[in-house]
């Protein structure tokens, strides 16, 4: 069966344009952002490692939200499916923008240095793992993993565009894609942002960060929503009852991320060994621990209370605010992450962290944006695109 | 002898009609106003107005729960037997959690439960607009709106009449009892 859905729903011009002003203002930042690594390397390469996180976990947290909802259905799913995919196929440009992350190994890991490992009986047990070659072999097939994924799932979703339902092909290929996703994020996480302390392991550290990723990703499908709904021609198919069901799953995120963040302080808080408190003592202990009452405050406690209300998730005006929130929190939370293990006396704040970020930012977004004008802005071939977009009358 | 009148209902015969009389009812200011019929009315979401108490209830027994658990901890941990478990502060709220999350879960769903029950004006068995005879045929075709006695702006002439004017097959008067 061909597909007959009446509209073949295209990015509305201005959005079209968004990707130029977003190149400039990446290209523009990076060029400041490498005159100050000239000045100060091991800083950029902190800043870049954490605005590198963040936006490869957008990606990545898109891949999984298209291929959970090819397993399991819903409106949000078929509205949301070409912004996430259009997020998951920056992939192969953010495996690029790994490359400068390998010139900064020695200065972000403790790992890199032999005489430090020569010293440290519990680093010379983990050398075997942890050393250079294996750390970019590892990076290697992580990203041959995701961009295999990244592919198919794009290439069969746009089959369907043409010829119609290939439900039951997208969920074979979600099932053992979730699967993998989950280890090879757990993976990647520790390889990237867990070992830059040296004795540092949490084994919920790869959860923390798929459930991150998976909250950023709703958040930038969310803020997408709502700038397509009061734009034709989408401004005819979303309505405030996909908003809903989108904030119901954001509240989700939030907890669940409160969650895990919680556990992993109550083991380490209970357990109480020097292996482990070492994490938390900068991020407790000093002018940190106000960043991590700030994510405390903000990135569970306001949003949860505020996405209670059913009146404020239907609305797209207030849950982008709160969206906005999160979002902003995100960064903060990767800078929590990150930073203190080069700080440990206190929060600093270097102006790289700011403009490193939002240069790779701004590339992100125009890849993104020219992905997105590429297809059509609907599943138009999907079998339940009917019943997700007309049973949404209110 | 005088009857208690619990309120006025107005018995329809189409959908329609219980809409647009509902629609009006709170146009003109009633508040206390609730619609029976045999299956659910999209559009009546928004012409009823709300009067659900029960969320506020449940907010606040979970409220109490958090505030009891941490309350309860903090007088056994720090006043009551203060003891230094490898010296941890004695107001240990990172362990505390625990039990004020379980703690706000169990007064939630207390209150959930008993302010159902106290809403449903229990122990009461039955509700008033069973008094009325036609009332069993809101099961098979016919809508109801009921204007209610406790509403400020009610009364019993001045309703009667409002409601006559909304085209329906019956208006009639709720006994309380």
């Amino acid at each position: 069966m061909t597909p007959t859905f009446p509209l073949s729903p295209e990015l509305p011009g201005d959005l079209r344009r968004w990707w130029r002003p977003s190149l400039l203002a990446g290209v523009g930042l990076l060029a400041i952002s490498v005159i100050g690594a000239f000045f100060s390397p091991q800083q950029f390469f902190r800043s870049y490692l954490m605005g590198y996180l963040f936006w490869i976990g957008l990606a990545l947290g898109s891949m999984a939200l298209v291929m959970v909802q090819h397993l399991t259905g819903g409106a949000w799913g078929v509205v949301t499916r070409r912004v996430l995919e259009s997020a998951m196929l920056t992939l192969p440009f953010l495996a690029i923008l790994f490359v400068p992350i390998l010139f900064g190994i020695t200065d972000l890991y403790g790992w890199s240095h032999s005489d430090l490992v020569a010293r440290d009986e519990v680093m010379r047990h983990r050398a075997p793992y942890m050393n250079e070659p294996l750390f970019i072999g590892r990076a290697i097939a992580y990203f041959v993993i995701w961009i295999f994924f990244a592919y198919v799932l794009n290439r069969w979703s746009r089959r369907e565009d043409r010829i119609g339902d290939q439900t039951r092909k997208l969920a074979m290929i979600s099932a053992p894609g979730l699967i993998l996703y989950v280890f090879t994020v757990t993976f990647a996480s520790t390889d990237w942002a867990e070992s830059l302390m040296d004795h540092w392991y949490s084994t919920i550290w790869g959860f923390l960060f798929v459930v991150s990723q998976g909250l950023t990703a709703l958040c930038f499908a969310i803020i997408l929503m709502a700038l397509l709904s009061r734009r034709s021609p989408m401004s005819e198919v979303v309505r405030p009852r996909h908003f809903h069901d989108l904030g119901k799953l954001l509240l989700m995120f939030v907890m669940l991320w409160a969650y895990l963040a919680y556990s992993q302080l109550l083991i380490v808080w209970a357990g109480d060994l020097s292996d482990e408190i070492p994490w938390y003592l900068p991020r407790w202990s000093t002018s940190w621990g106000w960043v991590g009452a700030a994510l405390i405050v903000f990135q569970f406690v306001i949003p949860f209370l505020l996405l209670l209300s059913r009146p404020l998730k239907r609305s797209p005006k207030t849950l982008s605010i709160v969206v906005g929130i999160l979002i902003a929190m995100r960064f903060v939370d990767l800078f929590w992450i990150v930073m203190p293990n080069f700080h440990i006396t206190g929060l600093r704040i270097h102006w790289l962290n700011i403009t490193v970020p939002f240069a790779i930012g701004g590339m992100w977004l125009a890849v993104f944006f020219w992905q997105l004008s590429k297809r059509p802005l609907l599943p138009v071939g999907a079998p339940n695109i009917e019943q997700a977009v007309t049973h949404a009358e209110d | 002898m005088t009857r208690e009148i619990w309120g006025i209902a107005a018995e329809f015969a189409d959908p329609e009609s219980l809409v647009d009389a509902a629609v009006n009812a709170r146009d003109a200011g009633y508040r206390h106003v609730e619609a029976y019929t045999p299956y659910p009315i999209k559009q009546l979401e928004a012409a009823i107005p709300d009067r659900r108490a029960l969320p506020p209830i449940v907010f606040i027994g979970g409220l109490l729960g958090f505030l009891t658990a941490w309350a309860m901890e903090f007088y056994i941990a720090v006043i009551d037997y203060p003891i230094n478990v490898g010296g941890r502060p004695l107001n240990s709220w990172p362990s505390f959690i625990v039990i004020m999350f379980e703690l706000t879960v169990l007064f939630a769903s207390v209150f959930a439960f008993v302010g159902t029950l106290a809403l449903s004006g229990f122990p009461r068995p039955n509700h008033p607009m069973f008094n009325l005879s036609r009332f069993s045929q809101v099961s098979n075709n016919r809508f109801f709106l009921c204007i209610e006695a406790s509403d400020p702006i009610f009364d019993a002439k001045e309703t009667a009449d409002f409601l006559a004017d909304m085209d329906p097959v019956e208006v009639m008067e709720v006994d309380e009892d």
